[in-house]
């Protein structure tokens, strides 16, 4: 547990002197000003625009926001950071072996298994804090400027996706422990979104694929419940313990 | 006794057979060197020692006990210094220290003590600043002070000085033979200059096995017959006179002689001169050195 904690604050003290925690807050702190900021801008925007598109033969008519427009913002963001929290530690596991800093400390009774769980603990913790410091930003703004209870579904849209994210993560260190480079873990990590988003085209499937998950409109408009999505939840769950255990065994077995 | 018995070691990566049924023995409170050309398998077996690598056959014991691949508990017994140590470059050598500690177990206070004694023995007890912006000598001192931080039985240094500048090499060299009262030292290189200087055993690695071991005294021994006397003459006119007396002698550089092989001994070389009266510049007895000595002994 010693060691484990030990490489976990080595990973903690990188993430803030490599200045990723100062990028990472502000993306997310932005992110969550960003969605309520839109939706209040937007009858603004079109107007701006209204004479353009006029000319185009489009007519802008009054446009009506509330809660449900910057929640919806919210959605369509909140990949963004997904994204960026996957480039910045796409290489963790495979950078961590083939650079050598990994030997001298395996050398001390260090486990590999610890390596992978402190890694996935760092993740998870950027993923979660970011995820729900956004959520709340957000969730202020739309206090201050409409009313949330509009968004009947939020609490399970916003679960839904942060567990997408998760399943997006414990994939990417599978791939970290499995692939040499890291430009092999991004189109590993993409190629099993994507294959899953097909997935999701064939109708018995579509409630049920991890990246159903990222269907929050239906929820937040109360048109579906979690329930809609249980299987979905299963399966994301059990798809990421799977990931997590085979990262685990794929890198005790790498050879550094 | 020895501190590290392999038996029978073979490894293969893919078709290529890198050790061959590799027998080696380690005598304890030795500075072992363990000498072969680049791609000979050194590190392959080093990372072998310390259940870095899978191997296909053979066992390794280190104070009578099994490595075992991926879980080598022996690891508490040695200390590693890789060929190219790299660090956190966002941490500092103490802070680096300090994790190393962690990862052994050791107590705070432990931890605290050995990394002022060992930073301070390698030279970087004032170093504030990230490893990052080390030198490759400073990384390697670093490398020794982390792998004598659980006080280890056997200290593994693949090849320590190989990229290093003179300054860096005898730095380390110093440091390794200080080591020497405490652990005993393997010391994987190429450089033979360097195990000649600090080593008290060697063994020979050529073609994934042990072409030849001993001490380093009596491999040099062993290879006697390969002394020579060397002559400078004053005159080159003289030298004539050597190749009728010596003709296996041969000629250097005009009027050096080099006298090797049958029965020639420096000393009757010495009466020779004397009683000839043939003014001399110098002459010396020819040591075999560990170079002669290594590559007769891979035949190159």
């Amino acid at each position: 547990m010693r060691s484990f904690l030990a490489f976990l604050k080595k990973e903690a003290v990188e993430l803030y002197r490599s200045g990723r925690a100062i990028l990472l807050l502000i993306l997310f702190v932005a992110l969550g000003i960003m969605n309520p900021a839109v939706a209040k801008l937007t009858p603004w925007m079109l107007q701006m625009f209204a004479d353009s598109m006029a000319e185009s033969g489009m007519t802008v008519t009054a446009v009506e926001v509330n809660a449900l427009t910057s929640w919806t913002q919210f959605f369509k963001n909140i990949p963004i950071a997904l994204i960026v929290v996957i480039f910045m530690y796409a290489g963790t596991l495979a950078q961590e072996a083939s650079s050598g800093r990994l030997i001298p400390l395996l050398t001390k009774g260090l486990s590999r298994r610890k390596v992978v769980l402190a890694k996935l603990t760092v993740v998870l913790f950027i993923w979660t804090v970011g995820y729900f410091m956004t959520y709340f930003i957000t969730y202020l703004y739309n206090a201050y400027f409409w009313d949330n209870s509009i968004a009947t579904g939020l609490l399970p849209a916003v679960i839904h996706w942060w567990l997408f994210g998760l399943f997006a993560i414990c994939v990417m260190l599978l791939f970290s422990a499995l692939a040499k480079s890291y430009v092999g873990v991004l189109l590993s990590t993409g190629a099993t979104v994507l294959v899953s988003y097909l997935l999701g085209m064939i109708p018995k499937l579509k409630c049920a694929v991890p990246s159903s998950l990222m269907n929050s409109a239906s929820l937040l408009t109360g048109i579906q419940d979690s329930l809609d999505y249980a299987a979905a939840i299963w399966i994301t769950v059990v798809l990421s313990l799977f990931s997590i255990a085979s990262a685990v065994i794929v890198f005790d077995k790498r050879q550094l | 006794m020895s501190i590290l018995s392999i038996k029978g070691l073979e490894k293969s990566f893919g078709d290529k057979r890198v050790l061959r049924g590799l027998d080696m023995e380690v005598p304890e409170h030795s500075v072992f060197g363990f000498v072969g050309r680049n791609g000979a398998g050194k590190t392959t077996a080093m990372k072998a020692v310390l259940g870095l690598l899978g191997c296909d056959k053979g066992e390794i014991f280190v104070m009578g006990e099994r490595v075992r691949y991926g879980a080598a508990k022996t690891n508490r017994l040695i200390g590693y210094l890789p060929d190219v140590p790299e660090f956190y470059p966002f941490m500092t050598a103490a802070e680096y220290m300090y994790l190393s500690g962690e990862c052994l177990g050791m107590t705070k206070r432990e931890i605290s003590l050995r990394t002022g004694e060992l930073l301070s023995m390698v030279g970087l007890s004032e170093e504030n600043h990230r490893i990052g912006g080390y030198s490759r000598g400073m990384k390697q001192r670093l490398g020794i002070a982390q792998a004598l931080l659980p006080e280890p039985k056997l200290l593994i240094c693949d090849e320590p000085t190989s990229a290093l500048d003179p300054i860096g090499r005898r730095e380390i060299l110093e440091i390794l033979q200080a080591v020497r009262a405490e652990s005993t030292v393997i010391f994987s290189t190429h450089i033979l200059s360097d195990v000649e200087r600090i080593c008290t055993d060697v063994a020979f690695l050529e073609g994934g096995v042990i072409a030849s071991s001993g001490t380093v005294v009596e491999l040099k021994a062993r290879h006697a017959s390969a002394d020579a006397t060397v002559l400078e003459v004053e005159n080159s006119a003289d030298v004539a006179l050597f190749l009728k007396a010596y003709p296996m002698a041969t000629v250097k550089d005009g009027n050096i002689l080099r006298l090797c092989g049958g029965d020639v001994k420096t000393k009757d070389v010495i009466a020779f001169v004397a009683e000839k009266g043939i003014p001399v510049l110098r002459i010396e007895k020819e040591e075999p050195t560990l170079e002669s000595v290594f590559l007769e002994e891979v035949s190159l």
